[in-house]
């Protein structure tokens, strides 16, 4: 990680400290995870201090974990122009929560959030236009959900004795195939029905697991 | 006479018109012919590319790259890779990068070609894209000769380059360097000083600095209101560094300007295009772990190791370490950015892609208000929007 980006988060690390949950640092990027609530306030922040000046709101974003509590994460990648530095904050949410719109600290907020509304279905207070904007109109559901099927629940084709579009239940002529490729050699680290083999078989797996 | 109350009259724009550029349907309200509110509706080319990613391993999801921003497909394609490679950590070679930035700066050229003659279109000249689209055939049968097609090339993968480039074709793209500054010079006799187009562009969607940021702008959008930001030379990735070459900024940020910023970016790329195939060094084009890319096929049928690799990469393909990453390109068009999340498995967690026409198509009705119908299509064509990212 580069000696510019750590010092800077350790200056904002201790500037928005009550507001702060916890920072790391991955592959030379550095995220923030926030608490919710402040994330207008840390925005404000980020995007006026003389030395972050984190102008620009490149992407919203949403991550879903469904084990989580809160299960969604929005993701929010800033840009500093002057710093040359990009900047990772994120807040949690469920499905109810809402999240405090960052329109009026980015313009480019809005569309972003519109879509992870869309997506995902989380609700961002204050907003002033909180429609739908890729799925179709009367669309039903949050489509990038991970409890979402793949193919959805409707398609639509053109009627021929109607003379327009009709929706119709998806019917698939093959299952939806999906393999497990997961190596027996490498995730297993039991072989099934060798209940014998508790203590010594740990050890033993982790040097094949190498090939 | 008593004053009367007008109501003011709603317009439907696409989503099949000519000018819309795809498929935007853009409902303006209009007082008289000017325009009150723009509401643009998109998603009508929705095909859900994030959600397949995610059911996807990391090498079945580089060819949907191809179908976000048809008309600049390799760079999309960058973007991807670099995230997967910074995930891994994987240092692409010398010639892979080099590979890489030629084929990125033909993006480019083919991108503008298209944008500035459709742009001239939807104002009215007709012939820079009759022209132009000769040009970009050649462009496309370079893409054809080092990927096997013309558009979907699917050719940038993690970790390299597919193939080689075949002999001969290093000494037709210095050939087309060549030649193709006269071709920029024609169509910029038919537009630069045209009366017409500049009446149509000077003054027209003016796009203020504080704007361009606040909107998150990027590529030629923010270029064109004076900010000189182009993250190949501020945050220099493959082997930009080693290049030289310079970012022309405009003055004002009206559609004018974005034109001009394009028309120079096309001969910058041509001198980059031209100092690659100069410097263009030997060596492998992809790393050689066959954990990641797969054995030459020659390899394949007489190695048993080898066959196992193949085998192993095209059915389960490789695990990418858990981590995320924002990595970005400048794309074309502005800043394309991947947001990848892996858990460690061999398909992505989570894969978003950032379109610079996104955000672009964000601010149209900002940029609309107050100005006249025919002036909502010059704004348009030049934030250079194609619906194939936009939508995803």
């Amino acid at each position: 990680m580069n000696e510019a980006l750590r010092d800077l988060g350790e200056y904002i690390g201790l500037a928005l400290a009550d507001a702060l949950i916890d920072s790391a640092a991955h592959v030379d990027e550095l995220s923030l995870r926030v608490k919710r609530e402040s994330i207008i306030k840390v925005l404000t922040y980020l995007r006026d201090d003389q030395n972050c000046q984190f102008k620009q709101l490149m992407d919203v974003t949403a991550v879903d974990f469904p084990d989580r509590e809160e299960r969604f994460e929005v993701v929010y990648n800033l840009l500093s122009l002057k710093q040359n530095q990009r900047i990772r904050v994120k807040v949690s949410t469920d499905e109810a929560t809402p999240v405090p719109t960052a329109g009026e600290v980015y313009s480019s907020a809005f569309w972003f959030e519109r879509e992870v509304w869309d997506m995902y279905g989380v609700f961002f207070a204050n907003h002033p236009d909180l429609r739908r904007i890729l799925t179709d109109y009367g669309f039903d559901g949050h489509p990038l959900r991970k409890d979402f099927p793949l193919t959805g629940y409707v398609e639509v084709r053109y009627d021929e004795d109607q003379k327009r579009v009709v929706y119709e239940p998806v019917k698939l002529t093959q299952e939806f195939r999906r393999f497990d490729f997961v190596s027996p050699w490498e995730g297993m680290l039991h072989l099934p029905g060798d209940e014998k083999a508790d203590g010594e078989a740990e050890g033993a797996s982790g040097g094949e697991a190498k090939s | 006479m008593a004053e009367q109350e007008i109501k003011p009259l709603t317009l439907n724009f696409g989503p099949q018109h000519p000018a819309a550029h795809g498929v935007l349907r853009l409902v303006l309200e209009m007082d008289g012919e000017i325009i009150e509110r723009a509401d643009p509706h998109i998603g009508l080319l929705h095909r859900g590319t994030e959600k397949l990613i995610e059911y996807k391993t990391y090498l079945q999801a580089v060819p949907y790259f191809d179908r976000l921003d048809y008309v600049a497909p390799m760079n999309q394609e960058h973007a991807f890779a670099l995230a997967v490679e910074k995930l891994m950590g994987i240092e692409v070679p010398v010639r892979g990068q080099y590979i890489r930035v030629l084929y990125s700066e033909i993006g480019r050229i083919l991108n503008h070609i298209l944008n500035i003659t459709t742009f001239a279109i939807d104002v009215g000249a007709m012939t820079p894209i009759l022209w132009g689209f000769e040009e970009r055939e050649k462009l496309m049968e370079f893409y054809e000769r080092a990927s096997g097609a013309r558009l979907h090339a699917a050719y940038f993968r993690p970790g390299g380059v597919h193939q080689d480039l075949p002999a001969g074709l290093l000494d037709d793209i210095g050939r087309f360097c060549e030649t193709f500054p006269t071709h920029i010079e024609h169509l910029e006799g038919l537009l630069t000083d045209n009366r017409i187009f500049r009446q149509r562009t000077v003054d027209i969607g003016v796009v203020s600095k504080q704007d361009a940021m606040d909107w998150g702008f990027s590529g030629p959008m923010v270029r064109g209101s004076g900010i000189p930001w182009d993250l190949r030379k501020s945050q220099p990735y493959e082997c930009y560094e080693d290049l030289d070459f310079d970012i022309p900024v405009g003055k004002k940020g009206d559609c004018f300007d974005r034109y001009l910023v394009r028309v120079e970016e096309m001969r910058q790329s041509l001198s980059i295009m031209r100092q690659c195939v100069e410097k263009m060094p030997d060596g492998p084009v992809s790393v050689k772990n066959n954990k990641v890319t797969p054995p030459r096929r020659g390899e394949m049928k007489r190695s048993m190791e080898a066959l196992i690799h193949h085998f192993k990469l095209y059915t389960e393909g490789y695990h990418v370490p858990a981590g995320e990453t924002y990595s970005v390109v400048e794309a074309p068009k502005g800043e394309f950015g991947v947001y990848l999340v892996s858990d460690g498995g061999n398909q992505p967690y989570r894969c978003k892609i950032r379109a610079p026409g996104f955000a672009h198509l964000a601010a149209m009705d900002h940029l609309c208000r107050g100005h006249m119908l025919a002036d909502s299509v010059a704004i348009l064509g030049s934030m250079d929007v194609v619906f194939g990212e936009i939508d995803r």
